[in-house]
């Protein structure tokens, strides 16, 4: 019983003190950056738990009922069930949009697409130029979803774009809005933990991830709960795959229905566990695993190309 | 006193059990029930016979599931019985355990559970998880915008209150052990479930989830969501899926 006793204490604390998180709005929040974008100027944003203060997307029953309003829905349908309707650019995981953007991309502090519409175009060192919207959404693709790329001008760009852009109706243009990424965690008191992480996971995340860190499809064999490591998972290019994106993440999130019930340590903690296993190559892979970290992933954030109990990380799934 | 006829046509009732006469030494159809037990018992690695158990209960107190869950397991929706066929057997089992350790309180089902043994829970949840079910009657599926409908898929996020079919699956078909399908299910039935966990009446289950769900919604969010999923059509067993 004593997780629960915790997690009611971080309940209550937070509804008491009504804290304000002050959140770092890094440079690249939309969940891309493994590695930092030149827009980088960190910009500490209060921002409270109230959601009057943060911006509110327009509500699905307002969508016009004609042919842009058909194209809204269409990309709010890919969004939520990806597979289905963008199968051709999903690789073999069992992701969906909306397994990191929640409420299918409403949701603020789990990068809402109303924050990342208006944040671009946007010079981005991922790869070294200015990125339109869409551009970024075939990041997506390509790293989180371990598919690949749907070329500009494609009906699934098209149709995401839409739906973006409806979601940021009213919203300020190049204006960091409070909510966009997810919410930074500060560092914890004690240096980050692989077995303090694994005991979090078995606690509070196997339940719906598996131990096995597999994910779970329901009864009729469709996806329900996204792998976080393993051949169904997001790529080593994915911005998941960044301890401190995926700490900021379950944070604010997890597990679901009971976001802020973790401390700081124990998100740090189990971001270190779940992105301390072998996940499939980074699509940019430059021939070596050396070579590809020093590239892409010299970081602390970042566990490609280091060790773990044993274990060379980043060699891929089969 | 409730009959009940067999799948080779002869009649028993539940009575009969209860007054402890369904021994080997008496013939007739329970000898023959018996002798099919202890049968099975030598065929599938001993464990009791879930099929037998829902049409006669055991010699120990239990009443026939069918009685109140029906011929195959669809329950009876109208009664708040819930339905049982197609559910996950790891979830049918803890249910029959929470029963009868007191962490789901029911007048009804306390007595039940507790009168079956750890191999005849295993067994009859076993059974229930493989029947598919007569086909739910006819609902309209309620329209994408209902409330119902809206609390089901979308949740109520900006209250921290996640869409049911985030952990029931899509279509509320039912994920592993710990989330149960909810599609077909009586919605009186549901119903009941969450007023019990907002009144405490049933254990808050995996990381209290349902607990802290349930607090969310008000009586006018349970009907409507209940009445959801009561007129999804459910979903098709299928071999447990991995975790």
């Amino acid at each position: 019983m004593k997780p629960m006793v915790a997690v009611g204490l971080a309940g209550g604390i937070i509804a008491a003190a009504a804290v304000v998180i002050v959140l770092m709005t890094q440079g690249d929040p939309d969940t891309a950056g493994a590695v930092k974008t030149g827009n980088s100027e960190v910009v500490a944003t209060p921002v409270s738990n109230e959601p009057a203060s943060l911006f509110q997307p327009p509500s699905e029953q307002d969508l016009p009922d004609d042919e842009f309003g058909r194209i809204v829905k269409l990309g709010r349908d890919i969004f939520e069930q990806t597979q289905r309707y963008a199968g051709p650019y999903v690789g073999k995981t069992n992701l969906r949009c909306a397994s990191c953007h929640l409420d299918a991309g409403r949701l603020a502090h789990s990068s809402p697409l109303w924050a990342a519409y208006v944040s671009y175009p946007a010079y981005r060192s991922k790869n070294k130029h200015v990125n339109t919207f869409p551009e970024r959404l075939q990041g997506c693709f390509e790293y989180s979803m371990n598919g690949k790329a749907p070329p500009l001008g494609d009906p699934v760009l098209v149709a995401l774009e839409s739906y973006s852009y409806w979601l940021a109706s009213g919203a300020p243009v190049n204006s960091n809005m409070p909510g966009r990424g997810y919410p930074a965690v500060p560092k914890p008191p004690l240096p980050r933990d692989f077995e303090r992480g694994q005991r979090v996971y078995e606690q509070h995340c196997a339940l719906c991830h598996g131990t096995d860190g597999a994910g779970q499809q329901d009864a009729n064999g469709q996806p329900a709960f996204p792998a976080l490591w393993g051949e169904k998972s997001f790529n080593w290019g994915a911005g998941m795959g960044n301890i401190k994106n995926a700490a900021g993440f379950i944070k604010a999130n997890m597990p679901l229905g009971l976001g802020g019930s973790l401390s700081d340590q124990q998100a740090w903690d189990v971001a270190t566990f779940m992105n301390s296993h072998e996940r499939p190559q980074d699509p940019r892979f430059k021939g070596s695993i050396a070579a590809t970290r020093a590239q892409y992933h010299d970081s602390s954030d970042v566990m490609y190309g280091q060790t773990v109990n044993g274990q060379l990380l980043g060699q891929g799934t089969p | 006193m409730i009959t009940i006829t067999t799948q080779d046509g002869t009649q028993i009732s539940n009575k009969d059990s209860f007054n402890g006469e369904m021994t080997a030494t008496r013939p007739g159809p329970v000898f023959v029930a018996s002798l099919s037990l202890a049968l099975a018992a030598m065929t599938s690695l001993a464990l009791a016979d879930g099929a037998a158990i829902s049409l006669n209960g055991n010699t120990r107190g239990a009443l026939a599931c069918t009685t109140c869950h029906g011929a195959q397991g669809e329950g009876i929706p109208a009664s708040g019985f819930p339905r049982l066929a197609g559910l996950d057997a790891g979830y049918l089992r803890t249910q029959l355990d929470d029963f009868a350790l007191g962490r789901r309180a029911n007048a009804i089902m306390t007595p039940i559970a507790s009168a079956l043994n750890d191999d005849e829970r295993e067994a009859v949840a076993r059974y229930y998880a493989g029947l598919r079910g007569s086909a739910s009657m006819a609902t309209p599926v309620p329209e994408r915008h209902s409330p119902g409908a809206r609390l089901a898929n979308r949740g109520r996020w900006p209250q921290g209150l996640p869409a049911c079919i985030q952990c029931h699956g899509a279509m509320g078909a039912g994920v592993g052990a710990s989330f149960p399908a909810l599609a077909g299910q009586s919605a009186i039935y549901l119903e009941n479930q969450l007023h019990a966990w907002q009144q405490g009446m049933r254990a808050p289950g995996p990381l209290g989830l349902m607990k802290r769900v349930a607090d969310k919604l008000s009586a006018a969010d349970i009907k409507a969501v209940a009445t959801y999923f009561s007129a999804l059509p459910p979903s098709h067993p299928t071999p447990r899926s991995k975790p």
